[in-house]
């Protein structure tokens, strides 16, 4: 009955047509739509851009999701494991005002894709959590675990500046939200030995070039150095990859595995 | 193309229809499993880490 009507239709158009004068005697011969190389053509066209759009579909948003859950899922897979069987707790020291903190214990630097800590960021998610290797390869350590060491800067807890990179977007994008920081924001690493707790004070944003954001003190080439920091690298502008966003912070304290979690890590988030 | 590819398919509207939806199913998890995770180690991403 379709092609009833549509023979009807085209029938008309052709009586019109030849009464203008232009039919062509090729329309006269078809009668239901043949495969021809422009509508093939026209079909791969489309389903290429189909392809297109699912691939960013996926790499932008479903993967990210995938990948960051199961990330986030082995990490605190680890970090739980760290607490099962704490390694002696050092003997605190007493300050001037009469608290007890304890020295940070300094590991030996992780060599290159050796997971040697989890990072929790309060500000990221309650349970957010993510590992952290040596080195800052992407294949080695940024794309297929998580955060990575920078391995000529110094160690958490040691005087000087322990260094990191991770993804702003794509492969689990750990440090998505790295501008979204807000000054005090706890910044805690785990290992097998405590939390080192840093406080976060400022973002900078600086071209890809600007290795001073990884000298023992960022930006100064000071060689007296006393505090301990924590600088975060990550791309900036997000999917760009002309600069890069720099987040510092400060050490605040150790607390060793044995004396059980921080508060920082538990503590109600400023607005 | 996939016209062709529609007459091809057996039996009833609803049973192409089945098969179809079977197929798209296919096609996307070999995409999401297998190709686009060997095309992201092809194409660029920004880099995260300070040029040293």
């Amino acid at each position: 009955m379709v092609h009833g009507d549509t023979d009807a239709a085209s029938r008309r158009t052709r009586r019109r047509e030849a009464s203008r004068g232009d039919a062509s005697p090729r329309r006269r011969r078809k009668t239901r739509p043949r495969v021809t190389v422009v509508g093939v053509l026209g079909e791969l066209l489309i389903t290429a851009g189909v392809l297109i759009l699912l691939f960013l579909f996926w790499q932008l948003w479903l993967n990210d999701i995938i990948v960051r859950n199961e990330q986030n899922g082995i990490a605190h897979e680890r970090s739980q494991e760290w607490l099962l069987n704490p390694p002696t707790a050092p003997d605190p020291v007493e300050t001037d005002d009469g608290t007890e903190v304890y020295e940070p214990i300094i590991r030996e630097p992780a060599a290159d894709t050796e997971i040697f800590g989890v990072m929790h960021i309060p500000r990221f998610g309650s349970d957010y959590a993510a590992d952290v290797a040596g080195g800052v390869t992407r294949p080695g350590t940024l794309d297929p675990i998580g955060l990575g060491h920078y391995l000529n800067t110094q160690s958490a807890g040691e005087p000087g500046n322990f260094a990191l990179a991770g993804h702003r977007t794509t492969y689990g994008k750990p440090l998505n939200q790295i501008a979204e920081l807000r000054v005090g924001d706890a910044i805690v690493l785990q290992t097998e030995d405590g939390w080192y707790t840093y406080r976060f004070r400022t973002l900078e944003y600086v071209t890809p070039q600007a290795v001073d954001v990884l000298n023992p003190i960022p930006q100064s080439d000071s060689a007296d150095v006393t505090d301990r920091f924590i600088t975060l690298t990550a791309c900036s502008p997000m999917f760009s990859a002309a600069e890069r966003i720099v987040a510092y912070g400060t050490f605040e304290s150790f607390t060793p595995t044995a004396v059980g979690p921080p508060a920082s890590l538990t503590e109600n988030l400023e607005d | 193309m996939y016209a062709a590819l529609w007459r091809a398919l057996p039996g009833p509207v609803i049973v192409k229809l089945i098969i179809l939806l079977v197929l798209i199913a296919a096609v996307l998890y070999a995409l999401f499993a297998f190709v686009f995770p060997w095309v992201q180690t092809l194409i660029p991403v920004p880099d995260a880490t300070i040029d040293e």
